[in-house]
């Protein structure tokens, strides 16, 4: 095997047969079951459903912020028992240490591996022209829009070149406008970098226009009705959404969430 | 508003309420030694400056010293309680019930166990002034979010480093509002203090001018305790600025806040 594809292996995501139950106050929540999915080296796989449907939880178990009551989570082959070094999180906000600049965020990720921060501050400069943050290096975090903000906190996530990235609706808490506009900010970074990335949202659209393939999962307890692939070419830009392809996924989705009566 | 209204109507506010004074001594004809006119407590500020200053160095020496000890010993106790469900199950219903009560009703107790010089003050003003700390500190450990924590935890930080890079500036807001409270609460435990039993302070001094009808000094007395007040109060505040120019600016950033 080459060092090249050892190094693809490494990036893979691999669950199987994950379950989870946590204590509720009416008795144990049994928030997944027998969840098996695989996402390969440098696939981008979007996860959507409604809320409460454990989607958040599944990205935690594969970040290894939480144990599984069953079955396991495998990065590179390897079970996930602990966080692993090798994965980025974006989450749902931004999660910025309000003393620290943008650029101190981001090294934050260094510090805290023991990664001297200054001698790597020319890939977070690369990082911060790259998600077009330049010349906010130095502004506080509430100097800065919602968007912005995710973005420092993508550029944190990505600092350590982690090569897979987990991002737990990552755009769930911006205007709908920015949102798209991130959404297109995302694929192009991502076609520049190419991270294995597992992405947990609740819009159909976002999933569809990202993703290689999109899991769809029914709530209560969580379970994977069906993966859904779309064979679209990149990048796509917002004119896809008029394309066959587009339409034909995401009306199998809203199919699929249809069948398991979760459509609104 | 720009720097100089800031400055403005505060300095105006006290402008108008000492001629207030300064015109209801002289309209109703009180005696000195039930109201004296500001004119009069500032010649007795002026001429008794030394005896002032004495005093008033013991008791901001231990206001300052009660205080330092309630973050020394509050900080510590309100993070140990976070950190322990079971130190924070036995002790803090000892804590509340301490504060239950009038902690100044103990004063007596502790001149006798420690006699009139500093360390009784020192000790009173630590009674009324460490709880804050220890709420505040507790809030601020508590405040930090779940997505905080499992950022941390997601980066490998060791529990130190996310302790000194994370928890700790995180709670820091909250433990400075702790300690202000908490210094306004010791100089009130140092001149308790000395009210109970002492040989100087401005507590002693304050008792010795009442005794005497001496009005025009106890007035100057309560302008020495406010000006410690003031100074110690804004010490703490200044300490935060510098400290957390981020949290100050924020809260600058909000509407109708300021310092």
């Amino acid at each position: 095997m080459t060092s090249a594809a050892a190094q693809d292996a490494a990036a893979s995501i691999a669950l199987r047969g994950v379950g989870h139950r946590f204590a509720g106050s009416a008795g144990a929540v049994e928030a997944l079951r027998g969840i098996d999915l695989a996402v390969a080296p440098h696939e981008f796989v979007a996860v959507v459903g409604p809320s409460g449907c454990g989607k958040s939880t599944l990205m935690r178990i594969v970040a290894g912020l939480v144990r599984p009551s069953a079955g396991e989570a495998a990065i590179g082959g390897a079970p996930v028992d602990c966080p692993h070094p090798d994965v980025g999180i974006v989450f749902q906000r931004p999660v910025l240490l309000p003393w620290r600049s943008v650029a101190g965020n981001i090294a934050m990720q260094l510090e805290m591996r023991g990664i001297d921060a200054r001698s790597e501050a020319g890939r977070i400069s690369a990082l911060v022209k790259l998600v077009g943050l330049e010349g906010f290096e130095r502004a506080l975090p509430h100097e800065l829009s919602g968007g912005m903000q995710q973005r420092a906190a993508l550029c944190r996530a990505l600092v350590h070149d982690p090569a897979i990235l987990l991002m737990d609706e990552p755009f769930g808490a911006l205007d709908a406008m920015t949102r798209e506009q991130m959404s297109l900010e995302l694929q192009r970074i991502w076609l520049e970098r190419r991270k294995t990335v597992l992405f947990i949202t609740h819009s159909i659209s976002e999933a569809v226009f990202l993703a290689d393939r999109v899991a769809v999962m029914t709530p209560r307890p969580g379970r994977i009705a069906a993966v859904v692939p779309v064979a679209l070419p990149r990048p796509r830009g917002f004119a896809v959404i008029e394309d066959r392809a587009f339409t034909a996924a995401v009306r199998a989705v809203r199919g699929h969430l249809d069948a398991a009566g979760m459509v609104e | 508003m720009g720097r100089a209204a800031d400055w403005t109507y505060p300095l105006a506010a006290v402008a108008l309420a000492l001629l207030a004074w300064h015109g209801a001594v002289a309209a109703l004809a009180l005696p000195p030694y039930l109201v004296p006119a500001p004119a009069l407590v500032a010649e007795r500020l002026a001429s008794d400056a030394q005896l002032l200053l004495r005093h008033g160095a013991v008791t901001t020496f231990e206001a300052v010293g009660g205080f330092l000890l309630s973050v020394v010993v509050g900080v510590p106790l309100g993070m140990a309680l976070v950190w322990s469900r079971v130190l924070e199950k036995s002790l803090m219903p000892l804590l509340v019930v301490s504060q239950s009560f009038p902690k100044v009703a103990v004063a007596p107790l502790i001149i006798i166990w420690f006699g009139l010089g500093v360390a009784p003050k020192l000790l009173i003003g630590f009674l009324v002034a460490f709880f804050p700390v220890v709420i505040g500190t507790i809030a601020g450990m508590r405040s930090v979010e779940t997505d905080v924590l499992d950022l941390a935890r997601s980066m490998q930080a060791t529990p130190l480093k996310a302790f000194l890079k994370i928890r700790l500036p995180f709670a820091l807001p909250q433990i400075f509002s702790g300690m202000k409270v908490a210094v306004a609460f010791s100089t009130v435990g140092a001149v308790v203090g000395e009210w109970v039993g002492a040989e100087s302070g401005l507590g002693y001094l304050l008792l010795w001018a009442n005794a005497n009808l001496d009005t025009p000094l106890l007035f100057a007395i309560l302008v020495c305790l406010m000006a410690i007040g003031l100074v110690l109060y804004y010490g703490v505040a200044l300490a935060e600025r510098l400290a957390l120019p981020w949290h100050v600016s924020m809260r600058a950033a909000e509407p109708g806040s300021t310092l």
